[in-house]
């Protein structure tokens, strides 16, 4: 049972991480006064470059081929990790929080091979901007979650989701400092605008855009996919650890359906946010991006600093 | 001292001292003026939250009219003041240079280290709770005065010199569960006749040395010209 729960939680993590960018761009077009597409735009999308052909440069190698296929897989496998609905998860007791963080830097590797791959200059710039961005997002990122794992002394992520969930509303000045340090490092991560554009393919900024140039069809579905998948799993990160209020404890209908319900608010909640942060803020220039990261850095050690001086025992 | 025994009054307490200790350090780092006074905005926002969550929780109805207070000085009217006077003299395009800013960074961290330290006696006669909200609002008076020495803007100057304030205040409010009446009104005329006769010594200095930079004051007028 358990584990069927696992698998179903999953497939709602791939299932809904479309409506989730769908929803994003929704927001974004409406405060921009633009007309906006339906919120299913993203499946067809996914749909209509699943049944396309793909075009591969004769240069490509085996790994350029099978890449899409390991990202993808990569990033599901760490949507397994994040409880969504419900917290008792067996998947997540085999797997903690550094193997979620392990499977990311797996597929952002592969993502950065196949860049390189091709050889053009666009991929090799772009994976070579992405692996900078991601060893500095990484420990900042790793920081921002041993904070909670600190506060509940495990880094089962189930385990310190119904920990937060159970002791009830504590006001936490490390929580306070690893929220924003996980705001800005998904933000980073998942490429949104004050560090890469989704939306650009002006050679000079893109990032995420540059690596992935060269893919068509179905290689190119996978790889979207994935990428919203991640936005998701980020967005799920800081909804469920930081507000838990709504998942479910049990595998009854009732609390399942009231969670699923609580998350897709929280989720939605959020996308405005992002939604209103990437209408007023402009992208920042490459350089400054290690400024913005180590600042992420720092708030993380403030937030693992201040529950050693401000709310441990001694 | 665990934060699971705490009441809800003292969770609070303790979050704000950690995001007022925070906008000290935000300041420290800042190059911009126009970020500066905003970020100086912020923590008079946070200064005017734990006010009102003083007075909220001792049941302490002056303390509100202090809240207020802060709210419409060191919120709105101080910072609304320094900003026009940066977009007059037209410097809040200008990135001041820090120098050495990391020395700079890593001797707030050490001044905060250091507040801890002298502090620390006191949790003899008191409970841990009061020793960090006091150790956060002494460094916050001693990061203001290294913001001072630092930055080389009068606008800076000023702002650091507020923040002092902003530290005393905190540690105030948090250590005697709100002072009288007569003192917080006393205070609060201070900093805004602080604030007017700084706005008189910008026009001073501005006349003088067509600049707010004080590095130029250390220059002789005759030998330079």
């Amino acid at each position: 049972m358990n584990w069927l729960m696992a698998a179903f939680q999953t497939l709602l993590f791939a299932a809904l991480a479309p409506l989730l960018a769908g929803w994003l761009k929704w927001c974004k077009c409406r405060l921009q006064n633009r007309k906006a597409p339906s919120l299913l735009q993203p499946y067809r999308d996914l749909f209509k470059l699943t049944n396309k052909q793909p075009v591969v440069a004769e240069q490509a190698s085996w790994l350029f081929l099978i890449a899409p296929y390991i990202i993808f897989s990569a990033t599901v496998l760490a949507a397994t990790v994040v409880p969504l609905i419900a917290v008792d998860l067996p998947t997540s007791a085999s797997a903690d929080v550094i193997v979620m963080v392990g499977f990311f830097a797996f597929a952002r590797f592969f993502l950065a091979l196949a860049g390189l791959d091709i050889g053009t200059a666009f991929g090799g710039m772009g994976s070579s901007r992405e692996m900078t961005i991601s060893s500095l997002a990484e420990p900042a990122m790793l920081m921002a979650v041993f904070t909670l794992t600190m506060a509940a002394s495990t880094t089962n992520l189930s385990i310190a989701i119904s920990h937060v969930l159970n002791e009830g509303l504590v006001l936490r000045p490390s929580f306070v400092f690893a929220l924003f340090a996980l705001i800005l490092v998904a933000i980073a991560e998942t490429g949104r605008v004050p560090v890469d554009n989704p939306a650009t393919h002006l050679e000079l900024t893109m990032i995420h855009e540059a690596m992935i140039l060269e893919y068509s069809g179905r290689h190119l579905a996978l790889i979207e996919w994935a990428s919203q998948l991640k936005l998701m799993l980020y967005g799920v990160l800081i909804a469920n650890i930081f507000f838990p209020w709504g998942i479910a404890e049990t595998f009854g209908a009732q609390a399942l359906g009231f969670g699923l319900l609580a998350i897709m608010g929280k989720l939605a909640l959020l996308a405005i946010f992002l939604a209103i942060s990437e209408t007023l803020v402009a992208k920042m220039r490459l350089f400054r991006v290690q400024e913005y990261l180590s600042f992420a850095y720092l708030l993380g050690l403030l937030g693992m600093l201040s529950h050693i001086i401000l709310e441990a025992s001694r | 001292m665990n934060i699971i025994q705490q009441d809800f009054y003292t969770q609070a307490i303790l979050s704000l001292a950690a995001l007022v200790g925070l906008t000290s350090f935000l300041m420290l780092g800042q190059g911009r003026l126009l970020r500066l006074i905003f970020v100086f905005a912020a923590q008079g926002l946070l200064l005017t939250l734990t006010t009102a969550v003083a007075a909220y929780s001792l049941n302490n109805h002056h303390l509100y009219i202090s809240a207020v207070l802060t709210l419409t000085l060191k919120v709105i009217f101080i910072p609304w003041m320094l900003r026009r006077e940066v977009i007059q003299m037209n410097t809040h395009r200008d990135i001041e240079a820090l120098h050495n800013q990391t020395a700079v960074m890593l001797g707030g961290a050490t001044l905060m280290v250091f507040s801890y330290y002298v502090l620390h006696p006191i949790v003899q006669t008191t409970s841990a709770v009061m020793l960090n909200a006091l150790a956060v609002s002494l460094s916050v008076v001693l990061l203001g005065m290294l913001l001072m020495i630092s930055h080389r803007q009068a606008v800076a100057h000023v702002v650091g010199f507020m923040s002092i304030e902003n530290g005393l205040f905190f540690a105030a409010i948090v250590a005697t569960n709100g002072m009288p009446m007569v003192v917080e009104l006393g205070v609060a005329f201070d900093v805004l006749v602080a604030a007017v006769l700084f706005g008189i010594f910008f026009f001073h200095i501005r006349t003088s040395i067509d600049s707010l930079d004080v590095d130029l004051l250390n220059r002789l007028h005759e030998v330079d010209k």
